[in-house]
């Protein structure tokens, strides 16, 4: 890459945090500049060229800017910095370390490297001398906690390059050259273990992105069995404030099985970042026996923290999430929320003075999500492996109202639905995922259909669509109740709606806060599942309906009693035994 | 006032908006504070030379020739000791009529706290209303906002929390507050001898709207003066941010912004979270703890204030006046304590959370009684059960005059289950039914 004479500018106008300047040179669209302010240098992003005048969207506060001061255009996107030492951090939108910075409160134009780039590591090489290579190849190897960190050719590098040597096995600083390839005009390139790469960007270093198929186990019922996602799915959580979308994100983040887990922090309270810091280096990864902080990265752009970092935040989540993919692993993202980060786009909008779309959001907002949602996926590497970006997103709709742009907007992108409702909250239904209004199109998939069948059992979706049918005759039988009395309606409605409320109870609540609860393995939800069908296929006898709540109330009582004890424990073969008296009390021959 | 020597003074205003006057003018810092005919003004918008001002006083009268002084420093506020005892305006002036507050100078809407460097609130903040402590406990650190009709009574409520709260220092910051409400948070704390750690910035309805806006920002800059750099534990009071949102959207709609949702600006959101998000427990001890008050109008918390603040707060909780025992009580269902769990059963007894649960839920099976019996359905004995249930706690519970501490509110809960259920019916883990079930 050849080095131009940077451009240079000068500001010429504040509103907020657009600053307009005024420049000589090249400038490109995205591209990363730094504005003097006394001393102290403010990074900021161009989002509009006009003339020779750039718009600048400016990362931190512009307090006492003034008309005039100077510009240095970087010539290059937003970029954040790819190599080992990413795992187990804490980093804010930009990707700075957090936990680097000095003193208690940020400060304005503190910029910390993101990885330690003097670290040694020890290196294992997998490329050798003479092998034909292109971007995203592996190199070589380093063990970052548990995680086999694949060194790459760097993402930048167009075309195939020959490798010409590659360290031997051996402790390396990041820095270091750990390889020398040769391009086709025979130059050499250095490569050490640290790149870079522009945020907006995906990254594309594979060969194929077919249709996911695997399912994604989370140890929540209400998503396994009910509404699954798969490796390299996309879902989205809506719901009114206080309904449980972080709670729920926090336990995908704390159960579901992957190799790797990206938390974005995006525009919401720093309290629950906290929580996360706070808990996940205790907290035991049950997979690996490890603790979770060392499968976790952090991306920390709080509510109070800078806007416009807040929007590039969910991007340096993704490309790190590309990363580890590239190095053939699980990764799951987890941005909450995805609605702020469309606030961050609408106040930008509106200081440019853009011609709005609905809510004044702007008008391209829906383009904007839906190619963010295209960058997870399951994907087939240029060796043959595989690795995934499962996405899951939370959406906070103004006043809880889902027929708002950003939800429809992620609903034509995310492919599963788990719309949280106000009422299941109300009444302490948790997770509050609506179970009719919710879906996942996943279960369409003939791929994720025959993965079930074969690893779950052959009858498993039919049991899940049964499940399904049974929650909304179950509803439908209450609401004539509530009209009729419960005497105005036969008995028969009565066993219907209780019948329903067992799988309410049973499968589609689940405690969050219960140790052995929290997370149910996909073997336990199938055995579970089994055992409240053979309830709900069951015929009963009741003389009057009054009989019909006291009996299922004691049967939800028994079944929740299984569902807080260890899986086929004592307690839990007590509780099943239990089970089947009470069921043959009344059950019909 | 501000000393104005070296200071260049401009005299021709080229444009005057209803909140807004603009003029030419060079070297002038963005947020930096000036002064119109004497009214204080900041700056919002600069276009090369040319420079918009927002007057917080609004913009009757002034003259095209109104002589402009800029101060070349953005809001601060003076913080030291003194401070304490004392009240005074949105600008951080006395109107307690003692003299100016000597100390050091802070700009007031300064940098958030580093994320890494925040403690998990962990602490538990008494109250003795049962419907806060017992259902909703809060915690230092915790941002919660009261959702209440304008005629309840949330700032005695609230004058109650803080004088009960054991905090160090108390910030009145009030916004559009009537002057008989100002008068009556001087009398109150004044009463209870506790006007020494009390601190007020108060804007009055008799004050221009727009001065509001400095209020949160000044009692918040003062908040972290004694949270931070003298570790003390600081209660902020903010009444009523509904009134503070009101004023945003007076400005942004004078600067001819694109309003979103309720004609708010689409920045409301992160302009809420900026004050609340000063809430915050240091690792070192200091704390500040944020109780709010937001009014809803006819009760719609769908509205864009309430809805945005609740996405940002941590909890809300909600008056409601009981018709079956006449009195004013804190709502069971709708109030929430997100942070509760932080110290339910760990630093209360650990009955607490299962006790909790089980009377709301009677309670709501007594909600649901009471509609049957409105729609003319008969009534089970578990129904009116529930229903007399539902009353005592309301009344001895419930209502915000009682104030006991949290053991009593247990074991009344208690009293109160035994009475009216059988075992069964309250569901409690048996470890706790065996020690505390009344025989
Ligand atoms: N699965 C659960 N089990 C028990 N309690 C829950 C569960 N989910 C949510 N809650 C309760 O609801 C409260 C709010 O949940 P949460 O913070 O996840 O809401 P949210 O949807 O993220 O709200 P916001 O949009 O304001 O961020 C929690 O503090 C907790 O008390
Ligand atoms: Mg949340």
């Amino acid at each position: 890459m050849e080095e131009n004479k940077l451009t240079t500018g000068k500001v010429s106008g504040i509103i907020a945090n657009l600053v307009i300047v005024e420049f000589d040179g090249p400038v490109s669209q995205n591209e990363i500049c730094f504005i003097n302010l006394a001393g102290v240098r403010l990074m900021a992003e161009v989002i509009k060229v006009l003339g020779n005048k750039a718009y600048t969207q400016v990362f931190e506060s512009t307090r006492g800017l003034k008309v005039g001061e100077t510009v240095e255009f970087m010539g290059h996107m937003l970029e954040v910095t790819l190599g080992p030492g990413i795992l187990s951090k804490n980093f804010d939108g930009l990707q700075n370390d957090l936990d680097t910075m000095v003193g208690t409160f940020l400060k304005r134009g503190e910029y910390t490297p993101a990885i330690d780039v003097d670290k040694a590591w020890e290196f294992t090489p997998i490329a050798k001398t003479g092998d034909v290579v292109i971007a995203g190849d592996w190199i070589g190897e380093v063990k970052e906690n548990w995680i086999g960190h694949k060194i790459m050719v760097p993402f930048k590098f167009e075309g195939k390059f020959t490798v010409k040597s590659v360290k031997p096995a051996g402790n390396y600083k990041a820095s270091e050259t750990i390889a020398v390839l040769t391009t086709a005009d025979g130059s050499d390139v250095n490569v050490t273990m640290v790149q870079k790469w522009p945020v907006k960007v995906p990254i594309k270093a594979y060969t194929e992105k077919p249709r996911p198929f695997r399912l994604m186990e989370t140890g929540v019922r209400i998503i396994d069995t009910m509404n699954p996602i798969v490796e390299g799915g996309t879902g989205f959580i809506p719901g009114p404030f206080g309904s449980g979308k972080t709670v729920l994100q926090h336990a995908l983040s704390k159960q579901a099985e992957a190799d790797m887990i990206i938390v974005a922090a995006c525009g919401e309270r720093a309290n629950e970042v906290v929580e996360i810091f706070t808990e996940f280096p205790e907290l035991d990864d049950p997979r690996t026996g490890r603790k979770l902080m060392e499968r976790t990265t952090i991306i920390a752009n709080t509510s109070n923290m800078p806007v416009a970092a807040r929007e590039a935040s969910v991007y340096t989540a993704m490309t790190i999430g590309e990363y580890y993919r590239s190095m053939g692993l699980r990764v799951l993202l987890l941005a909450d929320s995805t609605s702020r980060w469309a606030q961050a786009l609408r106040e930008m909008s509106n200081r440019m003075e853009e011609l709005p779309g609905p809510d004044a959001f702007p008008m391209d907002l829906p383009a904007i999500i839906s190619s963010f949602y295209a960058r997870a996926g399951y994907v087939f590497l240029n060796n043959g492996s595989t690795g995934s970006i499962t996405f899951i997103g939370t959406v906070s709709p103004a006043g809880g109202n889902l027929k708002e742009p950003v939800t429809e907007s992620t609903k034509k992108a995310a492919r599963c639905f788990f719309a949280l409702s106000q009422q299941r909250a109300d009444s302490k239904r948790y997770p509050a995922v609506d179970p009719i209004d919710s879906y996942s199109k996943y279960l369409e998939y003939p791929e994720l259909q025959e993965y079930l069948a074969k690893n779950i059992s052959p009858g498993w979706l039919d049991n899940v669509l049964e499940t399904k049918n049974i929650l909304l005759r179950g509803k439908e039988s209450y609401e004539q109740i509530n009209i009729l009395g419960d005497d105005g309606v036969p008995i028969d409605y009565h066993l219907r709606y209780w019948k329903s409320e067992v799988i309410d109870f049973v499968i589609l609540q689940q405690d969050a806060f219960d140790k052995t609860d929290a997370s149910s393995p996909i073997k336990r939800q199938k055995i579970m599942l089994e055992k409240v069908l053979d309830v709900c296929r069951s015929d009963f006898n009741f003389d009057n309906f009054e009989e019909v709540n006291p009996y299922f109330k004691r049967i939800i009582n028994v079944f929740k009693q299984m569902n807080y004890s260890l899986f086929e424990s004592e307690d839990f073969k007590t509780y099943e035994a239990e089970l089947e008296v009470i069921i043959k009390e009344r059950k019909a021959a | 006032m501000e000393t104005q020597a070296f200071k260049k003074i401009y005299t021709k205003i080229t444009q005057i908006t209803k909140a807004t006057c603009s003029l030419q003018a060079s070297g002038i810092g963005y947020e930096e504070m000036a002064t119109v005919n004497g009214r204080l003004a900041q700056v919002v918008k600069i276009q090369g030379d040319n420079i918009t001002l927002q007057i917080f006083s609004g913009t009757e009268g002034i003259p095209t020739n109104a002589e402009v002084i800029f101060l070349g420093r953005p809001p601060v506020l003076k913080v030291s000791d003194e401070l304490a005892g004392r009240f005074f305006n949105a600008y951080g002036e006395p109107i307690d009529g003692g003299p100016e507050v000597e100390g050091e100078v802070r700009e007031i809407g300064g940098p958030s706290v580093n994320p890494v460097r925040r403690k998990q609130p962990s602490e538990l903040i008494a109250t003795g209303i049962a419907g806060i402590d017992l259902n909703n406990t809060l915690v230092t650190g915790q941002k919660i906002p009261f959702f209440a009709d304008p005629d309840q009574p949330y700032n005695q409520v609230m004058a109650m929390v803080a004088l009960r709260a054991k905090a160090d220092k108390i910030i009145l910051g009030g916004m559009g507050l009537t002057n008989d409400d100002y008068l009556y948070y001087k009398n109150v704390f004044d009463n209870a001898g506790a006007l020494d750690r009390i601190i007020s910035f108060v804007n009055t309805t008799e004050n221009p709207p727009v001065e509001r806006l400095l209020v949160p920002d000044m009692a918040l800059t003062a908040a972290e003066y004694f949270a931070f750099d003298k570790k003390q534990k600081v209660l902020v009071l903010l009444t009523d941010m509904t009134l503070y949102a009101d004023a945003l959207s007076i400005v942004s709609n004078r600067m001819d912004q694109i309003p979103s949702k309720d004609s708010m600006p689409g920045s409301l959101y992160s302009d809420l979270a900026k004050i609340y998000e000063k809430a915050v427990q240091f690792p070192e001890g200091g704390s500040i703890t944020i109780i709010a008050v937001t009014t809803l109008s006819g009760g719609d918390i769908t509205h864009a204030i309430p809805d945005n603040t609740g996405y940002i707060t941590e909890g809300q909780l909600f008056l409601r006046r009981d018709s079956d025992i006449g009195k004013v009580i804190v709502d069971p269902f709708r109030s929430l304590s997100r942070l509760k769990q932080l110290v339910i059963g760990k630093q209360t007894r650990g009955d607490h959370p299962q006790v909790m649960n089980a009377a709301v839920r009677l309670y709501a099976d007594a909600a649901n009684a009471k509609t049957k019996l409105e729609n003319g359905f008969d009534l089970t004995d578990y129904d009116m059960r529930t229903m007399s249930f539902a009353k005592e706690y309301s009344h001895d519970l419930l209502a915000i005059d009682v104030n006991i501490d949290t053991t009593m509110m247990l074991d009344k809960a208690w009293e109160l289950l035994g009475k009216n259920f059988s075992k069964a019916e309250v569901g409690i883990k048996q470890e706790f039914m065996d020690q505390y079930w009344p025989s």
